[in-house]
């Protein structure tokens, strides 16, 4: 196996061993989206309206609370300092560390999402773009994420920073991401979503280890 | 034969000079000790040498290549033992150790059960890290230089929380990595560590702030 391989080994080790991190963000979105039939009221149509836009913005916000410590961690015990001196390049660290990440925490979201999607009486053709565009979508939240949550290091209050820096950059994820549900749900055309969305999962691939790993050695100076 | 050298040093941290004009030098199987009073940069110095920080002015070189140029290559051919013990207490002591170890893959060097072993922690190897006690989290974060071969170790304070007998131990695993034509620096206030060393004064470099 790869360092690569190693480094999401370990922090999907980790993630299981503390598993209450994955737990609170897959709560915390079941939870943010229960409230939203309490408040618009139990009207059908209303709650089928909105449920793309609910569902992505929660999803959004359940990711910004597991990326604070993202890189926390590492940072106050040393292994950071251990990762940038490590003969992998710190930005495969980075992307073994999103990945890993990615997976503890966007992929309980997407298999939740359906259920979620159901109870707000989404149409089942919109479930299935639904998950397609959470597929492409959440990846790219935790990429931009890990940006800022290596820029927050060492910062205090750094988790109300992170949210600042980083939820105006999810905007067009959340865009283009529930216009591909509306799309489905109205039988329109949903291709140029899905183009700019998986354009944007690329170039986030591309940009985001690049500028985490920058952001990191500078926070070990 | 391998050298590592410094030339004309300058350390800035916030706005105030650390310390300037340093110069070091060490061959295959040299041991340099800092020293100094709080804040005169020992640690600075280390993770100058590791390459974690940048000089103001002035080079790291190994032999004769600039160790700026490549920093993953110089990254690979050291150990840095930091303040930071880089131990997860979530995982057990064998997979701390072992982690770290696979990330410099090489056929020699000791295998993860023997450093452990050295550092007499080896009966614990299946214990969660975080039953550990200070010193013995320090010798799991010390077993790394053991487990995976590398020509220059770099130790900021390393005999912290340990006891009289691991400070032995520490002593004897750096004699033995000399004697292998090994480089060690270390960064320390006091002199614990026993061992014929050069020693570098960083008090000497301090520039003098006139106020």
């Amino acid at each position: 196996m790869t360092a690569f391989g190693h480094v999401i080994k370990r922090e999907l080790n980790l993630a299981f061993r503390q598993h209450m991190d994955s737990l609170m963000v897959l709560v915390f979105f079941v939870l943010a989206i229960v409230l939203f039939p309490f408040g618009v009221g139990p009207e059908p149509n209303i709650l089928a309206r909105i449920a793309p836009g609910i569902i992505w913005v929660a999803a959004l916000l359940a990711a910004m609370l597991a990326l604070e410590r993202l890189f926390q961690a590492d940072f106050e015990d040393g292994s950071l300092e251990l990762l940038a001196l490590a003969p992998l390049p710190l930005e495969m660290s980075v992307l073994a560390k999103v990945t890993a990440h990615w997976m503890t925490t966007g992929l309980p979201l997407i298999v939740a999402a359906p259920v979620m999607a159901l109870m707000l009486n989404m149409d089942p053709d919109g479930v299935a773009m639904l998950l397609l565009v959470l597929l492409l979508g959440t990846p790219s939240l935790s990429l931009i994420g890990a940006i800022g949550a290596a820029l927050i290091l060492g910062a205090r209050r750094g988790g109300v920073l992170l949210s600042l820096l980083i939820l105006p950059l999810f905007i067009p994820v959340l865009i283009f991401g529930v216009s591909a549900i509306d799309g489905a749900l109205n039988g329109l055309a949903v291709k140029p979503q899905l183009l700019i969305l998986s354009g944007f999962f690329l170039a986030s691939l591309a940009l985001c280890p690049w500028a985490s790993a920058a952001a990191i050695r500078q926070a070990l100076e | 034969m391998t050298t590592f050298t410094g030339s004309q040093l300058q350390c800035i941290r916030g706005e105030r000079t650390v310390f300037s004009g340093l110069d070091f030098a060490l061959h295959s199987g040299d041991a340099l000790i800092l020293q100094g009073a709080n804040g005169s940069g020992k640690s600075s110095l280390l993770r100058l040498m590791a390459g974690l920080l940048k000089p103001e002015s002035g080079s790291v070189m190994w032999g004769q290549e600039n160790t700026a140029d490549e920093p993953d290559a110089h990254g690979a051919r050291l150990h840095y033992v930091g303040h930071g013990n880089a131990v997860k207490p979530a995982l057990s002591v064998r997979e701390n150790l072992g982690f770290w170890a696979r990330l410099r893959p090489s056929q020699d060097g000791f295998g993860v059960d023997q450093a452990l072993a050295r550092f007499e922690i080896g009966h614990l190897a299946n214990l969660p890290a975080r039953y550990l006690s200070a010193g013995q989290t320090r010798r799991l974060a010390l077993a790394r230089l053991l487990a995976a071969p590398a020509p220059l170790w770099l130790l900021d304070e390393p005999a912290n929380a340990l006891d009289a007998r691991s400070t032995e131990i520490l002593a004897d695993v750096i004699g033995e990595h000399r004697a292998g034509g090994g480089m060690t620096v270390l960064a320390t206030h006091a002199r614990d560590i026993p061992g014929d060393m050069q020693s570098l004064s960083l008090d000497d470099f301090t520039a003098r702030t006139v106020s």
